[in-house]
């Protein structure tokens, strides 16, 4: 029974440990590409099959409920998603390639227990696994570029280390003055304290940065571009999506424990979310490097999902939660063009996109239904998730807020627009044409599918999210 | 391999097995008729008549273009892709015909009204149907976009397939948003029109179809973001989406006006009033011609139509405080648009400019809250769909032919093409209101309506009508006779002869149809007339009941409870 509750972590596990006797031998990367896209749906179907599973486990330190799970799943799809949207690992050294998948599994191990983590240490551990296996996979980019994905490896090593610093200086405040780690006793302790100690709201601000820095919000932002330049672009596609994801999931679980009352934390977390929405939306204006571009509208939609969060209400965390989906699904529709067009690995600018609709129709409506959702046009998820992040924040009367939130959107919709131009911009002459594998055909229908279908009929989803924050509890 | 990836969709398709389920429940089952939902506790019936034809007219006009749209993605011979995009829509526009004939202009009802449930956590049902208002405008999209496939026949040569499938999806965007009740699926039809329309310019455009389609994009787009704000923020406040409803209450003048002002922007761009009006020429001038027909005959109008059906109702009071404002602006339209017409040297670009002066027409009938000024406000609209569309199909004709939009490029066809200078001149005439065309009917309920209430008001807008009559006559002595005399080829200063085919048989059709409808409506509009009779009278009502509560209300909520409108009832 225990097992059940445990099934999509030992499932990674497995997975990581597969991963781990292969890199012990040569290994063919086509037999490796399918044992990764095999066992990433076994991980999958685990999380699917533990679904309603619920308790507590290793002294209250470890809670598994419909929210935790729902956030495997998640976070367990976009394993899928990446690994199907990347084979073969063009962008990666050769000999790396099973230490790769290893550190994926990994990864992604750090990121479930992220979501189910209950107690401060565990919150810590689970992220530092993640963490760390994320050190690991940046550099492995292929020689042959130039070497700034070494730059990107170091960056991210040492801002994370600060990032951590923050969030270990914040944990000590927060237990200084709530005498325990465990958040379901600190659920009884830290309302009252966020309403009367100016001490408490700087220690949680200080902790809630060190999951800023993951999730790319605005004081902790400023080296997501150069990651994400200096990645491969199968690691970027991951880094770009799954740890959000996950600390998405315990910036809910941490600011639902705060409650609505804390005014002066919602404050900073508007400023933040502003500030994030404005620098990544004017900066990402001037972006020639499709990367950097991404990672700078990244950083904007961290500030339209914090919006999401902070209204903490059932339908703001909600809303998060199907913002967060929908993030991840038009974000790799990106990542899924940019990895098929860049046939050596390499970044790509603006240039390479040109003349796509006539080389790649498939991939130029991908492109074209990401950057749509993105901008939120509807009939897309963009669309949807935005619509209910503003009726959650207007819901709290922050009207000021959204006004700033639409006004960007408005902003952001040029340099989406730039990314369908590009693609749909006819040439002269037609460039050679892009051929897909069948895998790729089926995973560009299915994105945009998704993408379309799960802007059209939320229903489903909204009412899944709904029980998972009512189950967090 | 195959079974693994196949798993992988896993997620999303539990997420709408689980959407099916739940839908499930709150579906009536189809036999019996769907008198009201027991699910749904307000009573929507007071505002609805559901339909009684034995089939979902609304629903099967929406869904038909788009599964014609996907229908094409199966075809890929040239010809039989033409004559299924033009079967599609004709069928569309003859499915549609029974709007028309079994309308019952006697109410002011919401008629052949459909609800279904669609996204219960946000309390949001599916409802459509068309009152008075609406109504013609959805037959004007309808048959309207049969003759935009029929003009690109040949004008279309690359990427055909893909141009039906955008004008199929089009067409279902823009019905959407003339049936849609409920203000959130008026803001996906609303906005997800902006897509094929940007695609429609940018893709098969002219020289500057980059710039012109971007411009195109963000004005809409920057304009309608602050319509999903106001969206929300009456949501919040009333609790519901459904358009009907939200016109009830009887809201503070305060938070009237940032409704009235977020609605207002988005469709005085759409319309477009001067000086929001920019983007017009630009995504005229560039865009193919069926994609400049449907921009002058369709999408313009649903600013006209947002302003009726949000901003009149919705906020009364904001509407008669604003609306020396608004009238002020049009006359500015009316009189800058024509000005700025008279010194076109491309034709698409005057006819554009001559777009931004009717259109001022329109918003000065709307905002002069009369009956006869709304009336002739409504019947502008759809004249101008006519007019405008016939004159854009009549320069994309002459564009194949000469490939040139300038003036001088065109000049003095009147003896190689005399049935295309019939045309032209019928639609010329018409469009500056020359009497016994349609435009001169809904000109002068205008312009009636205008001397009625601010005589000052009228003779400014006469200005306007002159100066339309000036440009056009000019565009018309310019095209058909120039330095000719009308009975020799004036080849003299020609170096080569030019070689101009008259009009085909497919191009007298799409041209006669519109011809017809000058006639008609010019002198017999009593149908259109009688069909908006009591919608528009039912509107003046609201304005007026809305104004006078407001007077009442206004100190009330001074002095005993401003700002309520801040809290929300919870979900």
């Amino acid at each position: 029974m225990q097992m059940m509750l445990l099934l999509p972590e030992l499932t990674l596990c497995l997975m990581a440990l597969v991963f781990f006797f292969c890199a012990l031998g040569p290994c063919k990367t086509d037999t490796l590409n399918n044992l990764a896209s095999g066992l990433s749906v076994l991980c999958l179907a685990a999380a699917v099959a533990g679904f309603n599973q619920e308790g507590m486990l290793f002294f209250q330190t470890y809670r598994v409920d419909l929210f935790s799970q729902l956030f495997k799943i998640i976070l367990t799809l976009g394993l899928c998603l990446t690994i199907w949207s990347g084979p073969g690992l063009r962008g990666i050294e050769e000999q790396l390639r099973p230490e790769y998948y290893l550190f994926l599994a990994v990864a992604t191990l750090g990121m479930t227990l992220l979501s189910s983590a209950h107690e401060l240490l565990t919150i810590l551990l689970s992220l530092e696994i993640s963490a760390f296996a994320l050190f690991a996979i940046i550099p492995f980019r292929h020689q042959t570029m130039r070497r700034e994905h070494l730059e990107a490896a170091i960056k991210y090593f040492l801002f994370s280390a600060i990032a951590t610093g923050l969030l270990l200086y914040g944990m000590s405040y927060v237990f200084g003055l709530g005498h325990s780690t465990l958040l379901g006793e600190l659920a009884q302790t830290l309302p009252a304290l966020m309403q009367n100690e100016p001490l408490a709201v700087v220690g949680m601000v200080m902790l809630l940065c060190g999951f800023f820095y993951k999730l790319a919000l605005f004081p902790m932002h400023f080296l997501t571009p150069d990651v994400y330049e200096g990645s491969a672009n199968e690691t970027t596609s991951f880094i770009a999506t799954l740890p959000k994801i996950a600390v998405i999931a315990i910036i809910i679980r941490l600011v639902s424990l705060v409650g609505a009352e804390a005014v002066s934390l919602t404050w900073i977390l508007a400023v933040f979310a502003v500030m994030s929405m404005t620098i990544g939306n004017l900066c990402a204006l001037v972006q020639n490097d499709l990367k950097r571009l991404l990672a700078y509208s990244s950083i904007a939609h961290a500030g339209y999902v914090t919006i999401g969060v902070l209204s903490v209400n059932q339908i703001g965390f909600a809303a998060a939660i199907y913002y967060m989906l929908g993030y991840l699904l038009m974000n790799l529709a990106c990542f899924f063009v940019i990895y098929q067009l860049a046939a050596e690995g390499e970044n790509l600018t603006f240039d390479h996109l040109h003349g796509l609709y006539r080389r790649a129709p498939l991939l130029a409506c991908t492109l074209a239904a990401g950057a749509f959702g993105l901008t939120g046009i509807p009939p897309t998820i963009g669309f949807t998730g935005k619509f209910m992040v503003f009726t959650a924040a207007l819901q709290r009367g922050h009207y000021t807020l959204v006004i700033l939130a639409v006004i960007n959107s408005a902003i952001s919709a040029f340099y989406y627009l730039k990314l369908v131009r590009a693609a749909y911009r006819p040439m002269a002459e037609s460039g050679e044409s892009v051929t897909l594998s069948w895998s790729a055909t089926s995973l560009g229908l299915f994105l945009l599918a998704s993408i379309i279908l799960a802007g059209i009929l939320p229903q489903g989803i909204i009412a899944l999210a709904q029980e998972a924050v009512n189950s967090m509890g | 391999m195959f079974g693994s990836k196949a798993l992988t969709f896993a997620f999303p398709f539990v997420a709408f097995v689980s959407f099916v389920v739940k839908k499930r429940e709150f579906e009536l089952p189809d036999h019996c008729h769907p008198a009201v939902s027991p699910h749904i506790e307000r009573p929507m019936d007071n505002y609805l008549i559901l339909n009684t034809l034995n089939y979902p007219i609304l629903s099967l006009i929406l869904l038909l273009p788009a599964a014609g749209a996907l229908g094409c993605l199966f075809l890929h011979n040239e010809r039989a892709l033409k004559f299924w995009g033009l079967g599609v829509s004709l069928a569309t526009a003859i499915v549609s015909c029974p709007l028309f004939t079994r309308f019952d202009p006697t109410t002011a009802k919401y008629q052949f009204a459909e609800l279904r449930r669609w996204f219960p956590a946000f309390d949001l049902d599916y409802v459509i149907g068309v009152d008075g208002i609406s109504v013609l405008l959805v037959l004007l999209t309808t048959f309207i976009m049969p003759l935009c496939i029929l003009c690109s026949w040949r004008h279309i040569t690359v990427r055909l397939k893909e141009f039906l499938v955008v004008m199929l999806l089009m067409e279902t965007a823009m019905i959407g948003v003339f049936i849609s009740l409920n203000t959130v699926l008026f803001y996906i039809f609303w906005e997800g029109m902006l897509v094929p329309m940007y695609l429609i310019i940018a893709i098969w455009g002219g020289q500057r179809r980059d710039y012109a389609s971007i411009k195109f994009f963000l004005y809409t787009f920057t304009g309608s973001i602050f319509l999903l704000v106001a969206v929300i923020a009456l949501y919040v406040s009333t609790g519901t989406f459904f358009i009907p409803e939200l016109m009830e209450p009887a809201y503070p003048f305060m938070y009237q006006l940032w409704i009235f002002l977020a609605f207002a922007l988005s469709f005085a761009i759409k319309i477009p009033i001067y000086p929001l009006h920019t983007w017009l020429p630009a995504a005229h001038v560039e865009a193919p011609a069926a994609g400049s027909v449907i921009l002058a005959s369709i999408l313009l109008k649903m600013g006209g139509y947002g302003f009726l059906r949000f901003c009149l109702p919705i906020a009364p009071a904001a509407t008669l405080a604003c609306m020396p404002w608004l009238i002020g602006i049009a006359l500015v339209s009316i009189v800058f648009g024509g000005y700025l017409a008279l010194g076109q040297s491309d034709i698409k670009k005057l006819i554009a400019y001559s777009s931004v002066g009717h259109m001022g027409f329109v918003t000065l009938g709307i905002f002069l809250l009369s009956d006869l000024g709304i009336k002739g406000a409504l019947l502008q609209m759809i004249n101008h769909g006519i007019t405008t569309g016939a004159l854009f199909i009549c320069v994309g004709i002459i564009y194949e032919r000469t490939h040139s939009r300038e003036i001088s490029g065109n000049a003095a066809l009147g003896m190689e093409m005399p049935l295309f200078v019939t045309f032209l001149g019928i639609f010329c005439l018409a469009s500056f209101g020359f009497p016994g065309t349609n435009s001169f009917v809904s000109e002068f309920l205008v312009l009636i309506a205008a001397f009625a209430k601010y005589p000052l008001v009228g003779a400014a807008a006469i200005l306007g009508a002159i100066l339309a009559a000036a440009f056009m006559l000019r565009l018309l002595q310019k095209m058909i006779w120039d330095r000719s005399d009308g009975h020799a080829l004036p080849q003299s200063d020609r170096e080569e002869r030019r070689i101009l085919r008259d009009l085909d048989l497919r191009e007298i059709a799409i041209l006669g149809v519109l011809a017809v409808g000058v006639f008609w409506l010019g002198f017999y509009p009593k149908p259109l007339l009688a069909v908006m009779d009591s919608s528009v009278a039912h509107l003046i009502r609201q304005v007026e009941a809305g104004s006078i509560v407001e007077v009442a209300g206004e100190r009330k909520t001074q002095d005993a409870q401003p700002e309520t409108w801040d809290l929300g009832p919870g979900i």
